[in-house]
This record gives structure tokens, sequence and C-alpha cells, in this order.
């Protein structure tokens, strides 16, 4: 599976939104219905996907899906 | 095969102040709203200690409470430990305090500093002095008055405390397994995240310490929420195992009570559903008296029964973590 459904999965799962809700520019917090809590949940469960470590500094500029896809994509993820 | 001797807990209790501050009330004291509050926290309202009560004050209540329910006089105690950030002084320890409270004159007492964790490492320890044969019986509490500690104008911490205390009575001997191995674990590079900055020997007190609140709490939320969720879970996942048991085995999960999102998170990973217990919507955070509470609650409401394993787990300042397993024989 490519590195964007991936991503939109877990959100999708993680939220509980709608496949088509996860655009690549829907924010998590105003689009998706996130609150704060929401969003350190969401990087945790890139983590856990990944492998990744996101710093806490990175994960509060991941404000939207396509963030988190080309943040991801730039560290070498797939 | 452990040849050392079996340890158990033989009574409970547990004390919260009369006064109660609902979320509702916190509405006009910080700009905050109660559904804020109750869905990011599962918090519905906290107790708050009387100005003329300390620490050893609501610890030793709790503490009557578990004698009482342990059926023993304070005179068989040989040691009180008290977990607590929220001393009544800096010395002597608040465990001596209780003691001249509870009248435990026979006992050698002191205080055990693990934040929000202290309860589960001072149940440990005593355990493990009682195991190896230095003592016979013990009381652990967990006593906070965090009311004193927090920042009152500061939104993202006020509301999330309590204060209370809990207490538990061990003894040698019992039925079944009684309080058996745990897992423990610390890291003090990320002291940072979660302290109380001034008023110590590193930052006296001073005006300046003063005028930047350094006195109060301080949290970095997302940092705490993630590092709490990760470490209980893999802590319960040790414990277990050194235990032979697995999740299924578990009657009940009492996790550190700071909210419910972490509680949830920490249900999920494990996959345990409804068996975790929870009353962060009666008492918010209590700190180490938290676990205490909850345990003393758990065995009385009828949640755990005669013959349940029970997993204890905590997350706090430090950071430091723990989990333990034991079997309920009372």
């Amino acid at each position: 599976m490519a590195l964007e459904d991936k991503v939109k999965d877990i959100i999708v799962e993680q939220l509980g939104v709608n496949a088509d809700q996860v655009t690549l520019e829907a924010s998590f917090i105003e689009d998706l219905g996130a609150d704060s809590l929401d969003t350190v949940e969401l990087v945790m469960a890139f983590e856990e996907e990944f492998g990744a470590e996101i710093p806490d500094e990175d994960a509060e500029k991941l404000t939207s899906v396509g963030g988190v896809i080309s943040y991801l994509s730039e560290k070498g993820f797939e | 095969m452990d040849s050392r001797r079996t340890v158990s807990i033989i009574g409970t209790g547990s004390y919260v102040p009369e006064k109660v501050l609902t979320n509702k009330d916190l509405e006009s004291i910080v700009d905050t709203t109660d559904e804020w509050i109750y869905s990011r926290t599962g918090m519905r309202e906290r107790h708050i200690a009387a100005a003329d009560q300390a620490t050893s004050d609501l610890g030793a209540a709790a503490a009557k409470k578990a004698l009482a329910d342990a059926g023993i006089g304070a005179d068989e105690l040989d040691l009180v430990i008290v977990a607590t950030l929220s001393p009544d002084m800096f010395f002597p320890s608040t465990a001596c305090f209780v003691q001249e409270k509870i009248g435990a004159k026979n006992a050698f007492c002191f205080d055990l500093g693990a934040a929000c964790s202290g309860f589960l490492y001072a149940l440990d320890n005593a355990k493990n002095q009682i195991a190896c044969g230095a003592i016979d019986t013990a009381l652990v509490i967990g006593s906070e008055k965090m009311s004193t500690f927090i920042d009152w104008e500061d939104r993202g911490t006020c509301i999330l405390f309590g204060d209370g205390a809990g207490a538990a009575v061990l003894r040698a001997g019992g039925e079944g397994r009684g309080v058996m191995q745990s897992a423990m674990g610390s890291d003090g590079s990320l002291a940072n995240l979660l302290w109380t900055p001034g008023g110590g020997s590193r930052n006296p007190i001073s005006q300046d310490v003063l005028d930047n609140k350094q006195q109060y709490l301080q949290m970095q939320g997302r940092e705490v929420f993630k590092h709490a969720v990760i470490r209980m879970t893999e802590s319960v996942l040790q414990a277990l195992e050194k235990n032979g048991l697995e999740a299924d085995d578990i009657g009940c999960f009492i996790p550190h009570q700071a909210n419910i999102r972490i509680i949830d998170a920490i249900s999920k990973r494990l996959g345990v559903g409804d068996r975790m217990y929870v009353n962060v919507d009666k008492y918010a955070n209590t700190s180490s008296a938290a676990l205490a509470i909850a345990l003393d609650e758990a065995t009385k409401d009828g949640t755990i029964q005669k013959g349940d394993l029970v997993v204890l787990t905590v997350f706090g300042g430090g950071f430091t973590w723990g989990a333990s397993v034991l079997e309920w024989g009372k």
C-alpha cells in the first residue's frame, strides 16, 4: 500500500471519519473534528505504523493530511 | 521459584476532603467549560482540601480506615511509607506526621518521591521488605494536597488535579499469591516535561521564583500523554510476563487516574475493554493517591472479588512508571 493510503487509513480509524473527508487539504482540527489529544494519538499511530520517531516540535506542525504525507515522505518512509 | 514470603494486602482505605469543585465551578475561575474539560479528560469534579488540612491529615484519615479494614492496631505496624509530591514540609517526612496522628509508635517512617507513581513504588518497596523477612507489617499511603501546588490561573493545569489519599496495609502470609512481581522504570532525561521547578535547592524561594510562578506544577501535556500511554502499556506487558500471566487472565486493571483518554489509549493497546477501572470522573488526578483510592474503591464496590488477579499501573513525573500484579485474597 502506498504511503498516502496508509496515512489516510490511520486517520479514518483514529478519528472515526469517512474516507472521502480525508482529502490532502483537510485540517485535522478544523475539518476532521480532532482535538489536541486526538492529534497526539494520531502522531503516535503514525510512529507505530512507520517505526518513525516524530519529535514534538515537528508533530505540532503536522496539522493537515497532506502535511503528514509530505513529512513522512521527506523522512524516507513509504 | 521465589522462596521469599508471600505478602498480601489485608486492608485498604481512602479519604477525600468534603469540598467538591465541579467543572462548572471552574468556569468561574478560569476560561474553560464543562464540555471542554469532560471531553478531554473524563473529569466531572474533584475534591479540594480545607485550608487547615495538610497532606498528613488526608493520609492519616485514609490510614485509619485501612487499619480498621485490616482489623489491626496501628501499634502492629513496622513501617509507614507515604508517597507524596505535596509533603506537609520539606522535613520531617509526612510519614512521621502520619505516624503521630495514627499512633504507629513501633514503625519506622519515611516518604517516597516518585510523583504520581509513588503509591505503586511504595507498595512494591514495602512488599519486598516483608517478602525478604526484614519486617512483617507495613502501611503504604498515597496522599496529596495538589491544590496548594497548582497555579489557579493556568487553565491548562488547574482543572486536572484534586486532593485525596488512599492507603493499604500489607502483611506477610495470606491465601493465594498476594502481591507479585513488578516491572518498574524511570527516565530522568525527561524530568523537565512534568515538574515543579521552584522552591527546592535548584531554585530556592525568591521573589523571582514567585513572580515566575515556579513554585507551581508545570507540564508539557502532549509529551506526557504520549509517554504515559507507551510506558504504562509496556510495563503492564512486562509485569504480566514476569509473573507468567497474560492480559486475559486479569480480572481488573487499575491504571493511574490522570486522564480518561490516556486510560482508553492503554485499554485499546492491551485489548482489555471494560476491565479498566475508572474513577477519574469523581476525583480528577490526585497524583500518588489516585491508584490507592481506586484500589480501595474497586475492592469495596465489588469490582474486585477474592481470587481475582489485578494489574496496577502508574506513570508520573521523573519520568517514573511501573506495573504490578496481585491476587486479591481478602
